[in-house]
């Protein structure tokens, strides 16, 4: 069933950074280019272990497409990726697993924790269950929900957008960063 | 000419006498115990009877009676008869101090990682089964959730505030 | 922790040792988490051990401390690809033990909602078959019509995925009309996708060259592993709980049952197919048949279990009362042991309920499809290729919440 060729036209052009420019040349800093580079560009890393997977794949689908946002290509593999989305539920057998998932991934890399589940144990106060994923990683977002909604999801991405952007490039060796990481156990 | 829940239990009896009893049946399934030791050829019989057909197995799962000294644990086999439509409960007993029961895992594939589930969950012992360890808990678990003595709640927590939730602190009721 | 079973290579083959490979808890393409160790010699496979047990989340013991009425959220996490069958399996379960009967408009409103959810389920099975075998636009086609259906859903019950509907007697609400439309748009305009679907894969002469002979079972092998539904349908056997044991009014509908030769995965990809078209059929049937009921209808007259109306309760003395007895879980639940089963999406679910007159189950088994026949994977994939055991597994539709409740 053919349909007549639709083309966008409202699209939306990100303003450049501040800066100082001229005749054939623009200046600003480092980070803000840099910043404006990888927010546009995320891969995630999408670690579905139950429901909170099933609405991340409706989040990718069609309709709440979240290529738009720049992660058209979702990596399965940790050492190719930006951001580990945990959706789902984390037992506490699947724990040393995701926390080996972190640890290959490469620096700059962003968590975030879709559902209740992954947030905090969720409606599963058991014996079995890791009560939020942030006992074993650090977290930058909690997507709170059961399943949370796809707008939900994408709003989550948005706050990492945030995140990204702003990012100052000096973070990573920074003493507090190193710190957070030791309470780990994290090298 | 289906096969009638009377027929099942005569054609039981008249091979394994006063063993099978407790014959009931409640919402259309009929159930019987039998004794521990004589799982296999219940199932065997089951199996091979050509008017009882009973060849698929539904399901193996376990209950802890704590009440019932002696016999705590009982292992409950769901059967089913796909030709004359027909389903069977049997249940053994098993003392908690050596739960020991034959596998059926010969007789029937499936039955492989349902006793492991119930291994996991309840301590049997299935004699002669092929890989008996734990299946849905971490394997360096040391006892066994199902039981009845045993609480749901994970009791290493140190972050969870009772007082909030409406329990625990130091005037309230353990509630067992 | 792993056995390690007798590794015999194969003859012809030239390696000198097999190879492990694991294909880990983490997956590409979102299948759950289970995890294959395979002995590889070189492309094929030897021998595979699967390890379960990484969504763990102690449905049963959960459900030993909870009230009847709040298992139902549970029941949704079990397959939740498609949720409300497991809920409404689980009311129909405690309506058998109380003896609760449910007025026939409620029972074919469930019908509407079971069946929904199956081609969902199906949906979600065929598209990442496709996608696994290397065919994504097929999985982009469908999803909105997933979509749909969770508009559905919204209306019914307000929730996309877990949806938890419906009550103990009933349905929490009635359908409101714009439930009905948009069902009817969904059986207006969903046919013309699934026979879009099914031109771009059922003839394809590459995926019937992956798919044909990858992970055949024969019909005495799968009834001895205890297979049960679309799988076990592929494989030859007509056995459907809808038929053998018929729930919630599925007597009064016409519908066949669809069965496959082989059982490998082209088969159990056409099975599921051919039962959506069956679904679709039905969801027709029960439209027609609600024209003729009162539509006032939508739960059972018990107001022992099922909660009365809010205006009721404040104006009302015996509304208060039994408001109060539900939700304080004061209501006499008779003593009793039952099992019952439906034909959820990947077989035959069963819950093994067994009551002692307490506010919550003493004992709670779910007979979960998905557990059993993974058994069988070792030997579906016995020989074959490292392509092939993927496209075998994501055919088999295995549901990490299912495997491990």
């Amino acid at each position: 069933m053919t349909r007549p060729v639709q083309f966008n036209e409202k699209v939306k052009v990100v303003d450049i950074p501040e800066g100082y420019s001229g005749e054939g040349f623009y200046a600003t800093s480092f980070d803000k280019a840099i910043g404006l580079a990888r927010k546009n560009s995320i891969w995630p890393l999408p670690f579905a272990t139950s429901c909170c997977g099933i609405e991340f794949m409706a989040t990718m689908a069609a309709t709440y497409d979240i290529a738009r946002f720049g992660s058209e290509r979702m990596g399965f593999t940790p050492r190719q990726c930006d951001l580990l989305m945990v959706m789902g539920t984390i037992s506490k057998k699947m724990a040393p697993v995701l926390r080996q998932v972190y640890i290959q991934m490469a620096e700059p890399r962003w968590v975030m924790a879709v559902g209740a589940c992954a947030s905090s144990g969720g409606i599963f106060d058991t014996y079995s269950v890791l009560q939020g994923i942030d006992q074993v990683i650090p977290v930058d977002v909690y997507v709170p929900g059961c399943p949370p909604r796809p707008e939900g999801i994408i709003d989550g991405f948005m706050r990492i957008q945030d995140l990204v952007h702003n990012e100052s490039l000096r973070r990573r060796h920074s003493d507090k960063y190193k710190e957070l990481m030791n309470s780990y156990g994290i090298q | 000419m289906s096969l009638t829940n009377e027929q099942i239990k005569n054609a039981l009896e008249a091979k394994f006498g006063t063993d099978v009893n407790t014959f009931e049946e409640s919402f259309g399934m009929m159930s019987f115990h039998a004794p521990k030791d004589l799982n296999l050829k219940v199932l065997q019989f089951l199996f091979d009877d050509e008017t009882l057909r009973f060849r698929f197995l539904t399901d193996i799962t376990a209950v802890h009676y704590p009440d019932r000294v002696g016999e705590e644990l009982a292992v409950v086999y769901h059967l089913h008869n796909m030709i004359d439509n027909v389903r069977l409960r049997f249940k053994v007993f098993t003392s908690i101090k050596d739960p020991k029961i034959f596998t059926a895992t010969r007789l029937y594939e499936s039955a492989n990682w349902m006793e492991r589930e119930t291994y996991d969950f309840f301590g049997i012992d299935f004699v002669g089964h092929p890989n008996l360890i734990r299946i849905l808990n971490v394997p360096e678990m040391d006892y066994f959730p199902m039981r009845k003595e045993f609480p749901l709640e994970d009791q290493t927590r140190i972050d969870k505030d009772d007082e909030m939730f409406g329990r625990g602190g130091k005037d309230d009721i353990v509630h067992p | 922790m792993l056995e390690q079973p007798n590794i015999n290579l194969p003859e012809g083959s030239i390696e000198k040792t097999t190879n492990t490979l694991n294909l880990g808890p983490t997956h590409p393409a979102t299948h759950g988490v289970f995890q294959n160790v395979l002995e590889m010699d070189g492309e094929r496979v030897v021998s595979a051990v699967s390890t379960v047990g990484y969504i763990h989340r102690a449905f049963e013991k959960l459900a030993e401390r909870r009230p009847y009425y709040q298992v139902t959220p549970l029941t949704d996490r079990l397959n939740y690809c498609s949720a409300p069958i497991n809920n409404l399996g689980w009311h129909l379960t405690v309506e058998k033990l109380l003896g609760i009967e449910v007025p026939k408009r409620v029972d074919y409103l469930r019908v509407i909602v079971m069946e929904l959810a199956r081609i969902a389920d199906h949906l979600i099975c065929n598209s990442v078959v496709g996608v696994d075998s290397g065919a994504f636009s097929g999985f982009l086609y469908v999803m909105q019509y997933r979509e749909l259906i969770y508009e559905i859903y919204e209306e019914v019950c307000g929730s996309r995925l877990t949806t938890n509907i419906g009550r103990i007697g009933g349905f929490e609400r009635n359908f409101t009309g714009v439930a009905f439309q948009k069902i009817q748009k969904f059986l207006d305009e969903y046919p013309a996708v699934l026979k879009e679907f099914e031109t771009l894969f059922t003839r394809n002469r590459i995926f019937m060259e992956r798919t044909q002979g990858v992970g055949p079972i024969s019909a005495e092998r799968a009834l001895n592993y205890g297979f049960t539904g679309p799988n076990l349908r592929a494989a030859g056997v007509d056995y459907d709980v809808r038929i053998a044991n018929p729930y919630s009014s599925y007597q009064d509908f016409e519908f066949s049952i669809p069965v496959g030769t082989t059982g490998d995965t082209y088969d159990r990809f056409l099975v599921r197919n051919a039962e959506m078209w069956q679904s679709i059929s039905i969801i027709r049937q029960a439209m027609e048949k609600l024209k003729d009921l009162p539509g006032d209808v939508f739960h059972a007259d018990v107001p022992a279990y099922y909660l009365p109306e809010k205006d009721d309760v404040y104006t009302k003395m015996e509304a208060l009362i039994y408001h109060f007895k539900i939700v304080m879980g004061e209501t006499e639940i008779l003593p009793g042991e039952l099992y019952n089963a439906v034909e959820g999406a990947n077989g035959e679910l069963g819950f093994y309920l067994i009551s002692d007159g307490g506010r919550s189950p003493y004992r709670l088994h779910f007979r979960r499809p998905c557990f059993i026949y993974y058994q069988a994977y070792p030997e579906l994939i016995k020989g074959s290729m490292l392509s092939d055991a993927i496209l075998c597994m994501s055919s088999l539709n295995l549901i990490a919440g299912e495997l491990d409740a």
